[in-house]
């Protein structure tokens, strides 16, 4: 059987909450369904330690008026119908609207020893530590580029890690014309001041970046390329953080278009989150990396456009340029090191599912060639990680999802999609 | 060389198992070969399929093909690319009459020279402990196989170049010429033809019916041990050979990875690509009922493909009716991975004008021809 919601939203980050809250207004039936055990999307994940922040907080209360089904993960999509696998089965949930706010994801850039155990993604670690997994007394080095590893380090120094120091890409001049920037926008400056301090002591380096994690059988040290040369720290766990991709996989599923213009594809939408395909709104990361502003704005407009309430989306536009345009400074001043996309040598694996090296994608300029051939991306991720490293290597762009978009059980797919009309 | 003529012993117009095999045997024989496939090397139906190297007796020309293509297929159990495992085939019986009828198969297969032997109800639990309650036996094909058939293609292609042939990798035969193709860039080739182009086949030679007729597949998690024989239900010539629009039959495979890969789904006129949901369902119910356990697995992909199926079911092997040095290999429907190696054979033979080593009348293109 199907339940039906006026609105249902996939996704309960910062986008996710905001769109349930704006459509819930409108006394619309709404669902929220996220794959985590609690709303908080990336930003404000759960964290053992910590309160949530209040923002965080005043977002999850908006879920008391809206059907919130945690646990429920989307694994297909049929006409006006999502497959949602949850623990204790299968639903399958119809809707008049529907609103995509799947997120992002971090994105893997392949160095030699990356897939050492003691490596991971910076918001990878993150997770962790608000998870619980303990970090203290660990020393901790931290890579990559952007704000978000300043968030990374910060969680995981109030979790106890022993920060080795925090290594930017980009170069200081880059960084400095960022902080320029940030006069014109005061918010922002406050929370970057605020994360500096949490942060005191721990070395900032710009213009340097891990060029190899050696270990035998778990990460030993890290050799890290500099301003001032190379050298070799010894270190526990490394955090890599190389930016976002956003989570497109379920858009493509229902037939929404995407902009291609960047390595890694994102949702195309209107001003007002409108995607290609009618009665589809999407918002926050999908529709290209733009930060939680952006993805709560984006949210609280698709909600109400959902809903029907044209004025009230349109209203938020404004916000929304100004949102946007901050996500675009971003971009520009820590564009990433060309240097970073020829670390990996012949030996590196790029697929860890199937343990493809990238010797032995050589001479492929097409996915599914690729896939065939080498079976690189045929493991449980669909070449969300693999695929992704090699747009951003600069080899060929990631093929098209299959059904399920997450491992599912079989059981999951047999259970009967409903008659069209009831 | 665009616009320009070039002169080949045998042009090969595609790129699947089939063209493959054809391509690898007639380098092997010395000529001039050249390959035009305009995707990936087997990237056709050849990468959808599911690999079983079986033989059906249900027409005695199909088996007469399949049995000659099993024997060639032994030149590949070492073969690294082939991922060659012989898991042996077993066809489970869901009562009495399929049970006699294991009796009578295992019979025709033996005549034919392929190792065939009806088991009871107690040793198919013993060799399959996961299936069902209440089958009744079934029969063991015990030295039939699985391989990978993409990585097949590509390695037989790479062989028939290093002995000198050619391939337009990227190139589409736009059209059949007096003398041989014209490619998709305006370059015409000269020289014997071969059409191999599978589901594409009425793009060239429409003369030939053909209709695609679509699989689903899905495959699994890594479940090693879990089931050791590909396994069939003995009903599954009445779904792969029935005219229905669409059926269904038990069809499961463990593959050397210890992923699980479940079939099989048949329809016409189903023109899209896309993942039916629907035969989906239908298929999965059909295994559920023949091995319950298969419920709780994680699938990890689920994807689609499409037979060659021709109106009688046997390829169109030979000589195009009417036409000097064009020669048609297609139309293998649901086996043309097992039959390819001894379709590129007999074609060779044909070609050369020796008597192939079985029977090539009943796959004469002209059995259609008006
Ligand atoms: C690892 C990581 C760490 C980050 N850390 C920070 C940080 O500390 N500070 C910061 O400002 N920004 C951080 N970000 C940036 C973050 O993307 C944005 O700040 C913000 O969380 C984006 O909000 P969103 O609602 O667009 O998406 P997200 O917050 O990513 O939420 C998307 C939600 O959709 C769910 N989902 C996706 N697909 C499905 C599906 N098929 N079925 C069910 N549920 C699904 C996910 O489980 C997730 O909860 C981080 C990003 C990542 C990837
Ligand atoms: C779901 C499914 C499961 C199957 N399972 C099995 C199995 O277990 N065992 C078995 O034996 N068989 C199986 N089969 C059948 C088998 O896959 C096919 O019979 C076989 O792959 C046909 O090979 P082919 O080379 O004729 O066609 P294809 O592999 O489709 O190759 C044709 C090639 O021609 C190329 N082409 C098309 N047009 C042109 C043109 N104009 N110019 C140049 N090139 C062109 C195409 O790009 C393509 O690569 C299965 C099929 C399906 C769909």
């Amino acid at each position: 059987m199907t339940e039906h919601y006026d609105v249902l939203v996939v996704g309960a980050g910062p986008a996710g909450l905001a769109t349930a809250q704006a459509a819930a207004g409108h006394g619309a039936r709404v669902g929220v369904i996220d794959a985590q055990p609690r709303p908080g999307g990336q930003v404000w994940r759960h964290d053992v330690r910590q309160a949530s922040p209040h923002a965080a907080r005043h977002a999850f209360a908006a879920l008391a008026r809206v059907e919130w089904l945690a646990r429920h993960s989307v694994v297909g999509a049929e006409t006006q119908v999502l497959r949602v696998e949850h623990p204790d089965g299968v639903r399958l949930l119809g809707y008049g609207a529907l609103v995509l706010a799947t997120g992002a994801r971090e994105l893997m850039l392949p160095f030699p020893g990356w897939t050492l155990p003691g490596v991971s993604g910076a918001g990878g670690l993150q997770a962790l530590a608000k998870q619980g997994w303990p970090v203290a007394g660990k020393r901790v080095l931290v890579s990559g580029t952007g704000p978000l590893l300043l968030a990374a380090a910060a969680t995981l120094r109030a979790h106890g890690a022993h920060l080795l120091g925090i290594h930017e890409q980009a170069p200081t001049a880059a960084v400095h014309a960022f902080a320029r920037q940030m006069l014109h926008w005061p918010a922002r400056a406050v929370q970057a001041i605020s994360l500096r301090t949490r942060l005191a002591g721990v070395a900032y380096r710009c213009g340097s970046f891990v060029r190899r994690a050696n270990g035998d059988d778990r990460l030993q040290s890290v050799d890290i390329e500099g301003p001032d040369g190379a050298q070799q720290v010894e270190c526990d766990l490394l955090a890599t953080g190389y930016g976002l991709v956003p989570n497109v996989e379920l858009a493509q599923l229902l037939g929404c278009a995407l902009a291609a213009h960047d390595t890694h594809p994102h949702v195309q939408v209107d001003a007002l989150s409108r995607t290609s395909v009618a009665g589809i709104h999407a918002a926050g990361e999908l529709c290209g990396i733009g930060g939680l502003a952006a993805a709560r704005i984006e949210g609280a407009i698709a909600g109400h456009m959902a809903a029907g309430d044209l004025t009230a989306a349109s209203a938020l536009l404004p916000a929304r340029a100004r949102a946007r345009r901050f996500a675009g400074l971003l971009s520009t001043h820590f564009a990433l090191d060309p240097r970073l996309r020829t670390l990996a040598t012949p030996q590196t694996t790029i697929c860890r599912c199937e343990d493809v090296t990238l010797g032995e994608l050589g001479g492929y300029t097409d996915a599914r060639d690729a896939k065939l051939a080498t079976r690189c991306g045929m493991g449980a991720c669909q070449g969300r990680i693999c695929g992704s490293a090699l747009a951003e290597l600069g080899r060929f762009p990631r093929s098209g999802p299959r059904p399920p978009l997450f491992p599912a059980r079989l059981a999951t797919l047999a259970e009967a999609s409903p008659p069209l009309s009831d | 060389m665009k616009g320009g003529i070039a002169s080949h012993d045998l042009i090969v117009v595609g790129a699947g198992i089939v063209g493959a095999c054809c391509a690898d045997a007639a380098a092997a024989e010395g000529l001039r070969v050249t390959i035009i496939e305009p995707g990936p090397i087997g990237g056709g139906a050849t990468a959808a399929a599911m690999g079983h190297l079986v033989a059906m007796d249900d027409d005695p020309a199909e088996l007469a093909l399949a049995h000659y293509s099993l024997q060639q297929w032994e030149e590949f159990s070492d073969l690294q690319e082939a991922e060659f495992s012989r898991c042996g085939t077993l066809w489970v019986a869901r009562g009495e009459h399929e049970l006699r009828a294991a009796g009578q198969r295992s019979a025709r297969l033996a005549a034919a020279g392929i190792q065939a032997h009806a088991v009871d109800a107690k040793t198919l639990y013993e060799l399959e402990p996961e299936l069902a309650p209440g089958m009744h036996g079934g029969m063991l094909v015990p030295r039939e196989a699985v391989v990978y058939p993409p990585r097949v293609a590509r390695y037989l292609v790479r062989r028939a170049q290093s002995r000198g042939a050619q391939l337009h990798a990227g190139r589409r035969v736009q059209q059949l010429t007096r003398d041989g193709v014209q490619l998709d860039d305006g370059t015409r080739l000269a020289g014997p033809t071969l059409v191999a182009t599978g589901c594409a086949l009425p793009e060239l030679l429409p003369q030939l019916p053909l209709r695609p007729r679509k699989g689903h597949l899905v495959i699994t998690e890594r479940y090693p041990a879990l089931l050791r024989h590909q396994l069939l239900e003995l009903g599954y010539a009445d779904s792969a050979h029935g005219d229905a629009g669409s059926s269904v039959a038990f069809n499961v495979q463990p593959r050397p990875t210890g992923q699980i890969l479940i079939g099989s789904a048949r329809e016409f006129d189903a023109a899209d690509a896309e993942v039916s949901p629907v035969m989906l369902q239908r298929m999965l119910e059909r295994a559920f009922a023949f091995m319950p356990v298969l419920r709780k697995l994680q699938a990890l992909r689920a994807w689609t493909g499409f037979r060659p199926a021709t109106p009688d079911g046997l390829p169109y092997l030979g000589a195009v009716p009417g036409r000097a040095n064009l020669w048609v290999a297609a139309g293998h429907e649901g086996l043309g991975i097992t039959t390819a190696p001894g379709s590129a054979r007999l074609l060779l033979d044909l070609i050369h004008g020796r008597t192939p080593a079985i029977d090539p009348a009943p796959y004469a293109p002209s059995r259609v021809a008006a």
